[in-house]
């Protein structure tokens, strides 16, 4: 649905920056987990957990909120194939935020894991204990966390194309919006 | 589309470096790029070194038998922990015996761990997973050390023995590997899973319902007497030994332990696992551990289990010992490891369990 703003919903904005951080954190707390034997692994593993499941929570507040409220257009001078590259990667930046975490309560019900995430608060399994199946999704879920990531990245840089460069607004419909001056012509 | 002019080449390249010091910022903390870490691949490397590769198989304590049974809590643990363990109840258990090393088919006639490793979960949703061994020291103090016994200790393909130079060399610098060996050299090797006393290892911390902490070890002492095997004719032992035995034993009734929570001492080590908390101890009985059944791998419920000795209960935690952190890393690894293999049959298998039943 298109939105008649310029701006996305203010409450759209406020969680997509906290998801931002929440998952640009979450990755770095991933990989960092993983690469250490060290005092910070299990420090990491009960960050990881309780944020994971948070980042889950607030995407099913956040699509909704997506759909219902509508996006600003995009630029009428963005070429097509950009403008259907755009669409397509926040459809994909929305699904790894719900099957990131997702595949790794999978994962951990799989594994015969408690999905802790903290002391004395527990998830319930959601898959049967199965360790083929536990193999898989552990394999999973590093490889959609780095496209992930790489998609963040692209997501990122074309943000900032948008809004250091074209400055047409795109960038600011997520930040401080347009104020009462309508869309912009120019940032 | 805007042209690459000199008014976006300044804009073109922090867009650059903002990508770059985030690319760099996650490799690091990967451990792609900068100083070397040790994970916990690096760990099941070094136990593939020694032992050899055993696909489908634990990396370390490769031959077991599960158990199945209950934990009888009288009540008495609560003065140190709020777990739900602890309040007097029977509460299902599900473990696993063990004797150390990476081959799941060697010979129970080793001076090498037995081990006892359980999930404990009550109904409130709680669970404790411990992995404990027959020693109450360990031979090296953090994962570092580990690697390094693991490579000195890897029998020689020739003489079956570890190469006795590396072994001096790795004993220089370490001489608690020394004091381990010279315990082991001492103690009595069980001649039985059900008599051996089983330690935690680790110190942990206990918090009780006061949200008071206490360091705490703790070790599941066997009702049965120990009684030792014959150590200078560990090579004639049958291969299966003490899995037969435990089986036989287990099929006329159950076995017992009482688990003991030993309180440190102020002067007591708690961040290292190869120091002995020796002298007069505040000790409390929490109840006893019942073994009513073992059941093959193939068919129990413990080889698909990571026994994780972090995974606690509200009311303990980790304690300042670096090896917990290592071990729970190793242990992820190896489980990881060995569920994308698929399993193997166990040692202890249904072909033993049958001749028993017969």
């Amino acid at each position: 649905m298109s939105r008649h703003s310029p701006d996305f919903h203010p409450a759209l904005r406020v969680l997509h920056w906290l998801l931002a951080a929440m998952v640009l954190a979450m990755l770095f707390i991933g990989v960092g987990m993983v690469s250490t034997a060290g005092p910070l692994y299990p420090l990491l593993l009960s960050l990881h957990r309780p944020i994971g499941i948070a980042i889950l929570l607030l995407v099913l507040i956040r699509l909704p909120l997506r759909l219902l409220t509508g996006a600003p257009a995009l630029p009428a001078d963005l070429p097509p194939l950009q403008a259907r590259l755009a669409k397509a990667s926040h459809v994909l930046l929305y699904a790894s935020m719900i099957a990131l975490p997702l595949i790794g309560w999978a994962m951990l019900s799989a594994g015969g894991y408690p999905v802790q995430l903290a002391k004395g608060l527990a998830l319930p399994p959601i898959l049967p204990h199965d360790l083929a199946l536990y193999a898989l999704l552990r394999g999973a879920h590093t490889l959609v966390a780095l496209l992930f990531f790489a998609l963040i990245l692209g997501h990122l840089a074309a943000a900032l194309m948008h809004g250091l460069i074209r400055r047409d607004g795109v960038l600011r419909s997520m930040t401080t919006g347009h104020g009462r001056r309508g869309p912009a012509t120019g940032d | 589309m805007p042209r690459k002019t000199p008014a976006t080449a300044g804009p073109l390249a922090l867009i650059g470096a903002i990508l770059i010091i985030l690319i760099g910022g996650f490799a690091w903390a990967a451990g792609w790029i900068g100083p070397r870490r040790i994970n916990g691949g690096d760990v099941t490397a070094a136990l593939d070194y020694n032992g050899g590769k055993h696909p489908g198989y634990r990396r370390a304590h490769a031959k077991g038998l599960c158990f199945s049974g209950q934990f009888e809590a009288n009540g008495a643990g609560a003065a140190l922990s709020r777990a739900e363990a602890f309040r007097e109840g029977s509460y299902p258990v599900i473990g696993r015996f063990s004797v150390a090393g990476g081959n799941p088919f060697a010979a129970d006639g080793r001076k090498v761990f037995h081990s006892m490793a359980l999930v404990l979960k009550t109904p409130g949703g709680e669970e404790w997973r411990m992995a404990m061994d027959h020693t109450p020291i360990f031979p090296v103090a953090d994962v570092a050390s580990f690697i390094a016994l693991q490579r000195a200790t890897r029998p020689d393909p020739q003489t079956g023995k570890p190469d006795p130079a590396a072994m001096q060399a790795l004993i220089a610098d370490h001489p608690e590997i020394k004091a381990f060996q010279d315990y082991m050299a001492r103690a009595v090797l069980p001649d039985s899973f059900a008599n051996a006393t089983y330690y935690s290892i680790n110190a942990f911390r206990f918090i009780d319902g006061d949200g008071q902490g206490r360091s705490v070890r703790w070790q599941m002492e066997p009702e049965a007497p120990l009684s030792g095997l014959d150590k200078d004719a560990l090579d004639t032992l049958p291969r299966d030994y003490l899995f037969r035995e435990m089986i036989a034993r287990t099929a006329k009734g159950p076995s017992r332990w009482h688990l003991q929570l030993v309180v440190a001492n102020p002067d007591d080590r708690t961040d290292n696992a190869t120091i002995a908390w020796s002298g007069p101890h505040r000790t409390v009985d929490a109840g006893t551990l019942v073994v009513n059944s073992v059941q093959p791998e193939e068919s129990g419920a413990c080889r698909d289990l990571n026994f994780d000795p972090t995974i606690l209960p509200p009311g303990i935690a980790l304690s300042d010992d670096p090896l917990l952190a290592a071990r729970s890393k190793t242990y992820s690894s190896s489980f990881t490891r060995r569920a994308g293999e698929g399993a193997g049959p166990s040692a202890a298998g249904e072909d033993l369990q049958q001749e028993h039943e017969q």
